[in-house]
Formats: structure tokens, C-alpha cells, sequence
């Protein structure tokens, strides 16, 4: 989501006492905001959907219930920032600003799909909005975002890099050597942590020594905060300090967003490592979207017929990216060794 | 205007290559553990902190799998990272970052990205330094579809496969064998670059096709010459790629001389001699052949310390002719 520095639009409303991004963005791009967190919902529901009726194979990690997460970092970036992803990535990828109908074609294995049908969900990716895709590796994507931001920092291309993983990556060596390194070269990254309790189905408490994932940022001296990750302006006002800290040429942050899948690890998930309890809860009490349009409307920004508008168009998008998806074409299976070498296309 | 040729190490060969990429592009780096002002374990690097300054001559923390990775990011989005793992063995601790990251990036994103990023793995055995420090695990890397994976045997070779594979948009992996670094040979000036994939014939002749690798390419042309006051006449391939292996020089060779021999540092079984044989019996050279084909690689244990044990564990030139010398004279 771009923001111009130079002419900045009026904030969406004035009054010290507003959250973050009331004070900070215009009406238009909260509204943007909230259009993308539908659409990321819809676009999960559409393919989990699409995946129940064998229109899509293999398995996928639904981050529905996260969309604040993935919606509030990306606010303050630009299209030439750039993120790494996870196996949990298809909220990052349309954050970032990816066309639905391109992602949907990749779950459905056609070559109009971002990866040409040889990656599917979990190596989601549109290069071209920066996103340097999702990872099947947990932890994967760390190290590749602090050679994004080495890149950025020796170019001085003012960009910076944000590395989205799970409270499951934190116990990985990858994400202690990257924080380590980052730290070291002050390059300009921001990790994200989005802990969602469970990696698979082991809870943090049980496999993490300490109570959050920002006190590990302590270690490598780095600013870490914890943020309630179902609330967008929290996210984005965490975002927005560790992306200007990044761009300053201060270093790196840890942002922990506190958030909850509601949907199982993946499809084989039988969900015996949780209480049917606890997911009412998040589900009834703290829905991500459900606040931010409770509060768009307490705000004065938006009325009820402009958000029942804003679905109407996310379905129909939905609707019409699936359409899209069905109709593109197969790859050849001629074209299997394409993309291994350059010269092989 | 030919350029002029000197006499280098294959170690300092390695240098000039990473000096004439880093003069003619910013964007070229080199990462690894104290290659800095420590120079490299091996003084590979050696001085080049000093013209290239600390930016461009990093230092990396020993994190050999975040190391990796951070080469691999700044591969994807525009520098081109020279990366060097102190040991090949090292390597253990990073594949991750070299198998499911580099080799696999461009292809899970249909073709949006390259990864533009060398790694150099210094390998084998001969220094005494036990089963950690002392493997040859080419093979590793050469069952990965995406990477190239080159073993340079000559001076000449290291900074014409080296310059190829800075200029080259995928991840190029060079092993070079520890023992090399202080051989000397003809190296010309300036740039120049040694296609990857290509094999070279070093020795010409009619009754046997050794094909070998790296180090052991020195020992079988040694051997060769033991063979040659015997009368007989060895075809000596340095292999120099083994991802993508150079199908065509081998197959010819075989046709011509009838029998092969693979002579390989790495472990025998399913190593380089292994797919070496399979090219060749799967291949219309197999009509050609008068003998079984010999295979003389590693032993079936790790590398071990006692200095006779050590050259046990690999092949040696009395044994590449004593192979030989049976598979010519058909006691095989």
C-alpha cells in the first residue's frame, strides 16, 4: 500500500486520542485496508472451498483469523519493499498488493498463475508488488530477508526488507543466526513474528523457554514488541516505527503480533491440540475484521451500507478470479524442466 | 591480442578471478568466515580486504546456514554474493539454505526470479585434519536439479569456471580440492572464462578412458605416464562439471578406446563414477565396450586421521595403474 511522504493526503481524522491509523492514513487507504482483510478472508474461503470440491489439490495453510497481521505490516511499506512469506502466506501475498485471480490460476495449477503452476500455496509469490514468496521451510525465508536487506543497504536503494514467520520458526537456528546477523550489519529488516500459539499442534508453552517471541530480540539488541496482532492499527503503528527505524539506518526490529488461526495446521489438521472453547473465543471475541469495522463506524469513517458495499465487490472478485483460474490453461507437460536453469527459459 | 600468461597457484588463481569480478561489478561481493583481514583459512582470500575494503569483503559470524541464506537473498534481489564455506563439510550445516532455497527458487516461482550466487566448498583429504574437515560430498550437491556444480582440477581452469560462474544467473557450486591451492600452472591475464559443462581431454589415447576429478585428474595423468613406458595408452578426461555432466566427451572417448575407468576422491558408491558408468552403459558408447567398467573412488568409511590410513581411504596412483593396467590386459 503506497503512502507518499512528499504530498501527504489529511489524515482520515483528527484528535489526539484516535489509534495510529486514524491519525496517519486517509480515509481512502483505511478503506483499502479493510477491502483487502475481506479479501483475504474470502479469497482463503473461496480456495478452502475450491480444495473441498477437488478443483484444487495438494494441502494449504489457511491464515484466516490473521488478516490484521499481514494487513497492518504491509500498510506503511511501498511496492519496492520487500517480504519473504511463509507456508501460512496468502494474507502477505494479497497485503502486498497480488491480484487474486493470478493467485487462484497458481492454486489451480495454471501457467497464468505467479508461479506459472509449478509452485501452488506454499510458494505463493508476486515478485513484481515485492513479495519474494512463501517458504515450505519454516524458518526458510529468515536468512533470505537479511540478504534482501544487505542488498537494499550496499545499493542504498532505500528499501527495506520484512520477514513474516510463525512463533514455530523462533525455535529454528535459522531465525537465531538471522536476527544475530541483521543485528550485527544493522541492515534494514523487520522480522514479524506472528504467533498464532500452536506451531502445528505444539503450543509455545511448550516448546518455546521464553514467554514471548520479542524477548528473544533482547538477545540480539534489538527493539521487540508485542502487539495485539488482531487489532490493524496496532499492527501498523509497530509496523510503521520499526519500517522508519529500518529506513533511518538504525537496524533491525522484532514485531510479535499476538493473533490465532482458526482453521486447523492444514488439511490433515483433526484439531485434538485445542479446546473447542478457545476458538469460539477468538472467533466471537476478537475477530480482526469485525473490530476494525466496529471501529471504522464508532470513528465516523465509514457507514454500514459502505462496508456492506466493500464485500459486495470483494465476492464479486472472488467469484470472478476463480472463473478466471478454471478457464486458464494447463501447463505442457513438455514445458516440465522450464524454470530450473535461466537458459531453460 | 593474446594475454599474457604467468605462472600461479591455483590459490591465488581463485583471487585474481574474485579481484576482476569485483573491479568490473559492484554488485559482486564475498562472504564467509574470516576472510577478511584473516585472509581465509587457505588465504584464499587473502589480501583483498585491503582493495575491496570490509563492505565488500565480509566477514560473516560462524552461521554457516544464515551465512548462506543471507548470500542467497542478496543473490535474489541484485548483488552477486561469492560465499566460502571454510570446509566443504560445513556445507552439512547450510543445506537447507543450498537444496530447498537456491536450488529451488526460481523454479517454485515459475521463472520470476534467478539466483545469481557462488558458493566455493574447499574438500578432500591429504592434510590430516579427520572425517570433519577432510570429505568430498560433490555428489551431494550434484543430485540437485537447479544447481551446477563444478570441480576445477588446473590454476587455468579455477579462474575461467569461477569467472563463468559470476557471470552465470544460477547458483553455481565450485569444490576445490584443499591439496590444489599451492599447485602452480599457467594462468593468463586479465578476463577470461571456462564454459561450465565442458569436460576436457588432458591426455590423449587408444586403450582406456580415465575419467577423473579434480585432484584425481593430476593422479591419473601420473599414472598414465607409469602406463605409457609400459606401452600402454591412456585417454586421461578431467571431468571438470559433474552437474550437467558433459555426456558427449565421455561418450566419444569410450568409443574410442573401448573401456572405462572413473578415478573420483568421493565416496565409491552412488558418487560421481556411479553416474559416470550408468551415462555410459545407458549411452551407444556400451556396444563399444571390450571390459566391465572399473570404478575407483573413496572408501566405504569416513576420511581418518593416521596419515597411511588417510591415503588408503582414496584412490592413489599405484593403484589407478595397477586398475588400470588389469582392465587394458583384460584381467577384469
Amino acid at each position: 500500500m503506497a503512502k507518499t511522504t512528499a504530498a501527504k493526503a489529511a489524515p482520515a481524522a483528527e484528535g489526539g486520542n484516535l489509534p495510529f491509523i486514524y491519525r496517519e492514513y486517509p480515509r481512502e487507504t483505511l478503506l483499502g485496508a479493510l477491502r483487502k482483510m475481506h479479501l483475504i478472508r474470502k479469497f482463503e474461503e473461496g480456495a478452502e472451498e475450491s480444495y473441498m470440491r477437488g478443483l484444487i489439490h495438494g494441502t494449504m495453510h489457511l491464515s484466516i483469523g490473521q488478516e490484521a497481521s499481514a494487513m497492518g505490516i504491509c500498510l506503511p511499506l511501498t511496492n519496492d519493499d520487500q517480504i519473504t512469506s511463509t507456508h501460512r502466506g496468502h494474507g502477505h501475498c494479497i497485503a502486498k498488493g497480488a491480484d487474486v485471480k493470478r493467485m487462484f490460476a497458481e492454486f489451480f495449477g495454471k501457467t497464468t498463475g505467479y508461479c506459472a503452476g509449478r509452485g501452488g500455496s506454499m510458494h505463493i509469490a508476486d515478485v513484481t508488488t515485492g513479495n519474494l514468496g512463501a517458504n515450505g521451510i519454516v524458518g526458510g525465508g529468515l536468512p533470505i530477508a537479511v540478504g534482501a536487506a544487505l542488498t537494499a543497504k550496499r545499493l542504498k536503494t532505500g528499501k527495506v526488507a520484512v520477514c513474516f514467520f510463525g512463533d514455530g520458526a523462533n525455535n529454528e537456528g535459522a531465525f537465531h543466526e538471522a536476527l544475530n546477523m541483521a543485528s550485527v550489519w544493522k541492515l534494514p529488516v523487520v522480522f514479524v513474528c506472528e504467533n498464532n500459539k500452536y506451531g502445528m499442534s505444539t503450543s509455545t508453552e511448550r516448546s518455546t523457554a521464553v514467554a514471548n517471541i520479542a524477548d528473544r530480540a533482547a538477545a540480539y539488541s534489538m527493539p521487540g514488541v508485542i502487539v495485539d496482532g488482531n487489532v490493524l492499527s496496532d499492527v501498523a503503528e509497530a509496523s510503521h516505527a520499526a519500517v522508519e527505524r529500518a529506513r533511518r539506518g538504525e537496524g533491525p526490529s522484532l514485531i510479535e503480533c499476538k493473533t490465532y488461526r482458526y482453521r486447523g495446521h492444514s488439511k490433515s489438521d483433526r484439531n485434538r491440540y485445542r479446546t473447542k472453547d478457545e476458538i469460539d473465543d477468538w472467533m466471537s471475541n476478537r475477530d480482526p475484521i469485525e473490530r476494525y469495522e466496529a471501529q471504522l463506524v464508532e470513528f465516523g469513517i465509514a457507514k454500514a451500507d459502505e462496508i456492506e458495499a466493500i464485500r459486495a465487490s470483494v465476492a464479486e472478485e472472488i467469484a470472478a478470479g476463480i472463473e478466471f483460474a478454471k478457464a486458464s490453461p494447463a501447463p505442457e507437460i513438455a514445458d516440465l524442466a522450464n524454470y530450473v536453469y535461466t537458459e531453460q527459459a | 591480442m593474446d594475454a599474457a600468461v604467468r605462472e600461479l597457484s591455483y590459490s591465488q588463481a581463485i583471487q585474481e578471478a574474485m579481484a576482476i569480478a569485483m573491479e568490473a561489478d559492484e554488485r559482486v561481493i564475498l562472504m564467509g568466515e574470516d576472510i577478511g583481514v584473516y585472509g581465509g583459512a587457505f588465504q584464499v582470500t587473502g589480501d583483498l580486504i585491503d582493495r575491496f575494503g570490509p563492505d565488500r569483503v565480509m566477514d560473516t559470524p560462524i552461521s554457516e546456514l544464515g551465512g548462506a541464506g543471507v548470500a542467497v537473498g542478496a543473490a535474489v534481489t541484485g548483488l552477486r554474493p561469492i560465499f566460502e564455506f571454510q570446509f566443504s563439510d560445513f556445507a552439512a550445516l547450510a543445506m537447507e539454505q543450498i537444496v530447498n532455497q537456491a536450488a529451488k527458487m526460481r523454479y517454485m516461482l515459475g521463472g520470476a526470479v534467478s539466483v545469481p550466487v557462488v558458493m566455493r566448498f574447499p574438500g578432500g583429504s591429504g592434510t590430516g585434519a579427520a572425517a570433519q574437515h577432510s570429505q568430498s560430498l560433490e555428489a551431494w550437491l550434484g543430485h540437485v536439479p537447479g544447481l551446477k556444480v563444478i570441480q576445477p582440477a588446473t590454476p587455468h581452469d579455477v579462474k575461467g569456471m569461477l569467472l563463468a560462474a559470476v557471470a552465470d544467473p544460477d547458483p553455481v557450486m565450485i569444490f576445490e580440492h584443499k591439496l590444489l591451492y599451492k599447485m602452480k600452472g599457467p594462468v593468463p591475464e586479465g578476463h577470461y572464462t571456462v564454459p561450465i559443462g565442458k569436460a576436457e581431454v588432458r591426455r590423449e589415447g587408444r586403450d582406456l578412458t580415465v575419467v577423473a576429478t579434480s585432484l584425481m585428474v593430476h593422479k591419473a595423468l601420473e599414472a598414465a605416464e607409469t602406463l605409457a613406458a609400459e606401452g600402454m595408452d591412456v585417454e586421461v578426461i578431467d571431468l571438470r562439471t559433474i552437474r550437467p555432466m558433459d555426456r558427449e566427451t565421455v561418450i566419444e572417448s569410450v568409443k574410442k578406446t573401448s573401456r572405462l575407468m572413473c578415478v573420483y576422491e568421493g565416496v565409491k558408491t552412488l558418487g560421481v563414477g556411479a553416474e559416470l558408468s550408468a551415462m555410459v552403459a545407458e549411452s551407444e558408447a556400451f556396444d563399444y565396450l571390450d571390459a566391465p567398467i572399473v570404478r575407483l573412488g573413496g572408501a566405504e568409511t569416513p576420511i581418518p586421521y593416521n596419515p597411511e590410513l588417510e591415503k588408503a581411504a582414496v584412490p592413489q596412483v599405484p593403484g589407478i595403474v595397477a586398475a588400470a593396467r588389469d582392465l587394458i590386459r583384460g584381467a577384469r
